[in-house]
């Protein structure tokens, strides 16, 4: 039996495969069978404050203070008290969850305002969280502020929030920042437990037909793991806390290689949301028998073991093994000549 | 212990009513609708009645479905009630005689409210009720928000010890909404009134098969009077039960109640007796009176039927020698209201007697829907009985410079009770929260202090920029005064619009030393010199203090938007006095705290800071050294139009200004005839930005135009020459079209001062500038600059020459936007997706119709006065508009086409035996006419004109009155225009009788999908899934189809529209429907803010319904029919959305989440499967009839 336990925030799992935030665990018993299905830990579904602050304005406007009208009417929407907000309904849901699973169970908070994120986070680890991923959803599109000021953003929003809660905070973050590496220290300074690498900010489309901008849900694609294996490679080595992959993994082969990168952990969403809860236990079992053939006795001995530190040849997550692989591409016959 | 609570009316009624009863049927009618929302709230809530059991709340499809559930469950054993007003308890009438003509013990609250006569009114007085007064039930009234309460128990419990019916009224909004601290009646005095053994009584006549028996029979001659005179004994014994109930509610309680209650001096001389609200302002002056020595009382009639002669009489002191009997309704031709003549009879009949001498009875009519009773008007009356000769009839409050009947009163009489009172008055915006607001700062001072505490509030009737007047009091003592704050009494005054300064006397309510709070953007040191210098002078005449904030800015920056209420809340309490400020800001905290509970700590959080930061901006602007400059205090109006007609003048205008109380009866039309087009005199300038036309990007596709829900946005086609002298900044350019001569201009104007600022016209423009995608070819932009000079142009656009008609192209939209709009500003919601419909209708067929409108938002904004939409072309020629009833609009309709039809006939006939005077080409031509299309109606309006002509020098006996009649050989085009509270429920009957008949008329229905003029109660047309009041778990089935019902008839062209999705087809179907020459129903989707979702997106809601599949287009014409073609036509393509994205974009379907997020997810699944079915069904019929080649003609 090899030993596929693994440390995340200070936490032990019963192995590396994590189902991530989705819509997926919106729903108990779509969560409970991603336990049944091996799911190591769950990160909740993540509250995005702005859905709360936009929420608040539909309620107050229709529901709480509805004066739209004259005399005949003093609102529209019957109010008969049983409106919760949905911070409460998530709560709610983080309570039953964790009172039903026997796995840690992660909250995941989207906040924009830092008294969002300061007054959440508490509620949140009050009604049980394991710990807190923080879900940092910054657009840096002002000219006025500097990648220092964006770094400083998370780094207050980090800061506060540890004040006020025990439970370990995983910062879950965009590719786009200057130095990564730098960054993450600056954060494990401030007291994150693990960064998770790297979120996948809503691609606004266009719209041919009515030119304007279109949002949709884009599911993410097994290229993408690239990405997260390259940074997940740089930082192991470089940092103690946790390192967590998520994005791009849909079978065992990217979770292997980010495994091997130095993740910790490996988050699971797409390829869930695509094939239910049985992908994650066909995962499992295609590493374990990946070991089992190459004579693995414990996920401890394979994590990080390609990290940079440990490459023979650190340039190969460099700028020139990009210029290698372009000059190694052959276009196909007919194409230039 | 005792318990006080704040609530009004409706709410204390409701409570005892939903206490006592196992069924509640109900529909909503203002102003009685609260009460059954209550019910419906708490039955939600799950909470029990006496006996532990959730009453079942069912709304029925009228007054008269709710009256015969009722019936039905009454019968049956349950112990029942229900809540009504106005037209809807007339409808409950049939019923009634019923139930008490089998003795049924139930209780009907009603919030008494006028009926319509020659106007609708939605305010208090009690001609309903009178018209009950023979049904068999009793009347017992209740005068203030505490009696509602005590009424309503005391009423329960002496219906089922007497078994006779009782109608429980109150007077609308005076008391169903006053908001006022009462003392609660505890659930244990509830109990202990309502006897149970007289409960299982009730049960043990229930019709049971168990031990069955017929109740309902017909009877003949040989019975039916016996039988009817048989419960008399249950009649004579009623009072006396009554009574019994009120001492036993008096023991329990400790407020004593008699059947007739007299007040005032033992000895009194003059006495009035009244009924209702009044009886409180008359106490309150009898109290003055009697405190200078005047001998006058007071009987306070409470039980009306059956009338008590002998308790009556025995209230009224012997000493009276002369009595005025003052009622609230009209019986037209009677020489005496009611309540006068009940008092004179048993007056009489114990002074023939010989009991008693007979005094001198007056007669008098006060307060017609609402109209104020103060205790100067009730001084008048006294004064009026001290006459050597009073006036056997009289009015009081109106001059009456007709028939002179109505009494002068002091305007100045204040009454020691409302000099011992603190008053309060506050100016806001329907919208801006001022009204909750005061509700919530008199819970605060009920709760927090022994002081009583009352609050009523003034809407006007618009319902964008609709403008509220809070009136509260607070006094050590009960507050008796059932009218509003009078002026010079109010110690604080606060306008909550910085626009109001200028548009209203926002001082007269002011009190020599009190203080005037406004919110204003300007600075303290700064706002003085903005003021109107009529303020100014006001300000320092009368002494006040004037305090001044920002509070959009501090809403703004404390998170909280433009939602002011609670900033002005705060100011309220922070410089009234009337509560300790810290203590007051605690309170307040409390109230939001309370407010927000679970819905929203975060929004509780933010008005926490906005409490916090609010005292910070609050500043006294220092007086001293500010001068008046020697200006007049004496509120200066805003400038009368220079072209504004004499009737505008004189009685439109001074009804804006608020100055409608003081016009004469004088000054009123004699049958409730109006002139039409008098909206355009408003000018409400409520629109913070307004559209700019970019006329070098537009492409002059009329979209803009055709969204535009007040018709403030235009397009005209001229020729060039005619903008010679156009204003420097009237935009114009050549016409796009090739189908217009050479040389015309087309320009798109914005009223800038009747637009609401939707920003709908900027939502529709498909025009982008190639460069920049957020410039469009009109672009929204702030009033305030553009104002003086759009206004000219607007002006200069109105009087463009009129452009042929007949070349234009009706059928495309470029074309029919240059049509004039024949409905204009009205007071529709900004966004209203129900008024582009109509505008619609009138560019194409204005000219030439009779729209009968069925009550509701469509009549509201309609032609609630001042305000008349309806307009006229510039040959004078418009809609004719009249509103009959609720429930009867189709069959009002009908009727006018009868009419049409009928004279139309007459006319022809006439021009047949006329035919040799008068021409026989002529006659002819006038008979055989097609007027199917516009173009022929025109041919025979020339040729109506010849005919005049012709009659005119004619000598022919009938020559007058062919004369008289040939306006009808004009086609009309009949318009039945009504929402989905009329169309599927209390009209559904008679709107489909009318479509089972065969005559021309155009049925609009603007389906909201939820009763919108009464506050979003459900309707059949409320989709599956979505919250209503009465649906707050989220309606369960799916809407009506009315559409494909009436299509199902094969002789009725229907069409289901969204101009929003696809205007075109809108267009086609109005066309459509108005050509053909049998019945037409349009059943057209117009969103509502009752939806929860902001009107600048009206436009996309539609796209959206229909493309999720929630609203399919189709249209359904019998004449494709007759050419062998498939009348059915599915004009939208399968759902390209799911429904769920639909559903999610609106809080009536988005709040389900929050408050029941399982039966969300089951109805949203359920709505999907529903539209798949429902496209489904289309689709086969469209495919059923196979398309045949279409018949050559």
């Amino acid at each position: 039996m090899i030993d596929l336990t693994t440390d995340y925030l200070g936490l032990t799992l019963k192995n590396p495969l994590v189902p991530s935030s989705s819509p997926l665990c919106k729903q108990l018993d779509t969560v409970l069978r991603l336990e049944d299905a091996g799911a190591a830990a769950i990160v909740l579904h993540s509250f995005y404050e702005e859905e709360l602050i936009a929420e608040d304005a539909m309620a107050e406007r229709f529901l709480l203070h509805a004066e739209l009208h004259d005399g005949e009417s003093a609102g529209f929407m019957p109010d008969h008290g049983k409106y919760e907000s949905s911070i409460d309904q998530y709560l709610d849901h983080l309570r039953k969850v964790k009172a039903r699973l026997s796995i840690p169970v992660i909250a995941s908070l989207n906040g924009v305002t830092p008294s969002g994120w300061i007054d959440l986070g508490q509620e949140m680890q009050a009604a049980g969280a394991d710990a807190l991923e923080l879900n940092v959803y910054h657009v840096a599109a002002n000219p006025a502020e500097s990648g220092d000021d964006v770094e400083a953003r998370y780094l207050a929003l980090l800061t506060e929030l540890k004040q006020v809660v025990s439970v370990p905070i995983i910062m879950k973050l965009p590719p786009f920042f200057s130095s990564l590496p730098h960054f993450v220290r600056r954060l494990e300074v401030s007291g994150a437990n693990g960064v998770s690498l790297f979120n996948r900010f809503f691609q606004p489309d266009i719209d041919l037909d009515g030119l304007e901008m279109v949002e949709q849900l884009q599911l993410s694609t097994r290229e993408e793991a690239l990405l997260r294996i390259r940074w997940i490679a740089i930082l192991r080595g470089q940092t103690p806390m946790t390192l967590a992959a998520t994005g791009g993994v849909y079978g065992h082969e990217e979770a292997l290689k980010l495994l091997l990168a130095g993740a910790d952990v490996v988050h699971l969403a797409s390829c869930l949301l695509e094939h239910g809860p049985a992908r994650l236990s066909q995962i499992l079992e295609a590493i374990e028998a990946w070991m089992v053939e190459r004579e693995y006795e414990s996920l401890a001995q394979l994590k990080g073991s390609m990290c940079l530190n440990k490459l023979r040849d650190p340039s190969a997550l460099a700028r020139q093994s990009y210029i290698r692989v372009l000059d190694s591409f052959t276009p196909r016959p007919g194409v230039w000549r | 212990m005792t318990t006080y609570l704040n609530l009004d009316g409706n709410e204390a009624a409701a409570r005892m009513a939903y206490l006592g009863s196992e069924v509640v049927a109900i529909y909503p009618i203002t102003p009685s609708s609260n009460m059954g929302e209550w019910a419906d709230e708490w039955a939600a809530q799950g909470k029990p009645n006496l006996w532990g059991v959730v009453p079942k709340i069912i709304e029925m499809q009228s007054e008269g479905g709710a009256a015969g559930a009722l019936h039905g469950a009454l019968t049956s054993g349950a112990l029942g009630t229900s809540f009504t007003a106005s037209q809807g308890l007339l409808l409950f009438i049939p019923n009634l005689y019923k139930m008490a003509g089998e003795l049924t013990p139930f209780v009907l609250h009603v919030a008494a409210r006028a009926l319509a006569t020659h106007a609708l009114s939605i305010f208090g007085d009690h001609s309903d009720v009178m018209a009950c007064r023979a049904t068999g039930c009793a009347l017992l009234a209740s005068n203030s928000v505490q009696e509602a309460q005590d009424m309503a128990l005391i009423a329960q419990a002496a219906t089922l010890a007497g078994r006779i019916p009782v109608i429980h009224f109150f007077d609308g909004f005076r008391t169903s909404h006053e908001v006022a601290k009462i003392v609660a009646v505890e659930t244990e005095t509830v109990r202990a009134m309502i006897d149970d053994t007289l409960v299982a009584a009730h049960r043990a006549r229930a019709l049971s098969p168990e031990h069955p028996v017929l109740r309902g029979t017909a009877q003949n001659p040989d019975v039916f009077f016996q039988s009817r005179e048989r419960a008399n004994p249950f009649y004579d014994a009623f009072p006396a039960i009554v009574q019994t109930a009120m001492d036993r509610f008096g023991e329990l309680t400790g407020r004593h109640y008699r059947l007739f209650d007299y007040v005032g001096a033992p000895d009194a001389e003059r006495v009035i007796v009244v009924m209702g609200s009044a009886a409180e302002t008359v106490e309150e002056t009898v109290e003055h009176l009697v405190a200078r020595g005047e001998k006058v009382g007071l009987v306070k009639m409470r039980l009306f039927r059956p009338l008590a002669s002998a308790a009556l009489l025995e209230a009224i002191p012997a000493t009276a020698r002369a009595i005025a009997v003052l009622d609230r309704c009209k019986e037209p031709g009677s020489e005496g209201e009611p309540l006068y003549k009940d008092v004179v009879t048993a007056l009489a009949e114990a002074a023939a007697d010989g009991t008693r001498s007979m005094p001198r009875v007056i007669g008098g009519r006060f307060g017609l829907a609402s109209k104020e009773f103060t205790p100067g008007m009730v001084a008048a009356v006294f004064a009026q009985l001290a006459a050597a000769q009073p006036r056997r009839q009289f009015t009081v409050g109106i001059v009456d410079d007709v028939t002179h009947l109505s009494l002068a009163w002091d305007a100045a009489f204040r009454s020691d009770a409302s000099r011992r009172q603190q008053h309060a008055v506050f100016w806001g915006l329907g919208a801006d929260g001022t009204v909750s607001a005061n509700k919530n700062s008199i819970k605060i001072v009920g709760e927090s202090t022994g002081l009583q505490a009352q609050g009523y509030f003034v809407y006007d009737s618009k319902k964008s920029g609709a403008v509220t007047v809070s009136h509260l009091r607070f006094g050590d003592s009960s507050i008796r005064s059932s009218y509003l704050v009078e002026e010079g009494m109010a110690g604080f005054v606060a306008c909550h619009q910085p626009v109001f300064v200028e548009r209203y006397d926002l001082l007269a309510h002011a009190a020599p030393g009190g203080v005037f709070l406004l919110n204003t953007p300007e600075a303290a040191d700064a706002v003085w010199a903005g003021l109107p210098a009529a303020m100014r002078a006001g300000i320092v005449a009368k002494g006040l203090k004037l305090w001044v904030i920002d509070a959009y800015k501090v809403a703004q920056d404390a998170g909280m938007g433009r939602r002011i209420n609670t900033i002005m809340q705060t100011c309220f309490f922070a410089i009234s006095g009337i509560l300790p400020r810290d203590e007051a800001i605690a309170a307040i905290k409390k109230a939001v705290d309370k407010t927000y509970g679970k819905k929203s700590k975060r929004l509780a959080d933010l008005n926490h800071r906005a409490i916090d930061v609010t005292l910070a901006n609050l500043h006294e602007v220092p007086l001293a050294g500010l001068s008046d400059d020697g200006a007049s205090p004496i509120f200066v109006a805003p400038a009368v139009p220079a072209d504004a007609p004499a009737h505008v003048r004189d009685f439109t205008l001074p009804i804006y200004r608020g100055e409608g109380n003081s016009l004469p009866v004088s000054a009123m039309p004699v049958d409730g005839t109006f002139t039409t087009g008098t909206a355009k005199f408003e000018k409400r300038n409520i629109g913070l930005e307004i559209p700019v036309w970019e006329s070098d990007l537009c492409t002059q596709c009329g979209k803009c135009v055709f969204v535009c829900p007040h018709s403030a946005i235009r397009a005209r086609a001229f020729p060039a020459e005619a903008a010679i002298e156009a204003p420097i900044t009237f935009k114009h350019v050549p016409a796009k079209s090739k189908d217009f001569p050479a040389g015309t201009h087309i320009s798109y104007q914005v009223a800038p001062e009747d637009c609401t600022g939707c920003g709908d016209c900027v939502e529709a423009c498909p025009i982008h500038d190639k460069t920049n995608i957020s410039r469009l070819a009109v672009n929204m932009a702030p009033l305030a600059p553009l104002r003086e000079a759009e206004r000219d142009n607007f002006d200069f656009f109105l009087k463009l020459p009129d452009f042929d008609r007949s070349l234009l192209k009706h059928g495309t939209i470029p074309g029919a936007m240059l049509l004039d709009p024949l409905f204009e500003f009205s007071g529709a919601c900004a966004g209203c997706g129900e008024t582009p419909y109509i505008r619609l209708a009138t560019q194409l067929f204005g000219d030439r119709m009779l729209v009968a409108n069925a009550t509701g938002c469509s009549s509201i904004y309609g032609a609630n006065l001042p305000s008349t939409p309806y307009t006229v072309n510039g040959a004078g020629r418009g809609p004719a508009w009249s509103n009959s009833l609720f429930e009867d609009n189709a069959e009002f309709g009908l009727g006018m086409r009868l009419a049409s039809d009928q004279l139309m006939s007459y006319a022809m006939q006439l021009t047949q035996e006329m035919a040799a005077e008068i021409g026989g080409d002529l006659a002819e031509a006038l008979v055989g006419a097609d007027q199917r299309q516009e173009a022929g109606i025109r041919a025979q309006r020339e040729r109506v004109a010849a005919l005049l002509q012709k009659l005119a020098a004619s000598r022919h006996p009938r020559a007058k009155e062919l004369a008289s009649l040939a306006e009808w050989l004009v086609r009309r085009s009949v318009w039945i225009i009504g929402g989905d509270g009329w169309a599927y429920d209390i009209g559904y009957g008679g709107l489909d009788h009318i479509l089972a008949l065969s005559y021309d008329v155009n049925i609009l229905v603007l389906d909201t999908e939820v009763y919108s003029n009464t506050g979003g109660q459900t309707s059949k047309a409320t989709p599956l899934g979505a919250v209503a009041k009465f649906s707050a778990g989220g309606k369960t089935t799916a809407k009506k189809d009315l559409a494909r019902i009436a299509s199902d008839y094969g002789h009725v062209y229907v069409a289901t529209v969204a101009y929003g999705a696809k205007d075109v087809h809108t267009l086609k179907a109005f066309h459509e429907a108005e050509s053909h020459a049998g019945p037409s129903l349009i059943v057209a989707y117009s969103p509502c803010i009752a939806h929860g979702v902001d009107m600048l997106y009206n436009q996309r809601q539609q796209d959206m319904a229909v493309k999720t599949g929630h609203w399919p287009l189709f249209r359904y014409d019998p004449r494709v029919e007759e050419a062998g073609g498939n009348p059915f036509r599915l004009d939208s393509a399968p759902p390209t959305q799911s429904i769920k994205a639909f559903m999610d974009s609106e809080t009536r379907f988005a709040m389900l989440a929050r408050s029941h997020p399982d039966a969300a997810e089951r109805l949203v699944a359920q709505a999907q499967k529903d539209a798949d079915r429902r496209y489904k069904g289309y689709q086969e019929i469209a495919a059923a009839h196979a398309p045949a080649a279409p018949k050559e003609s």
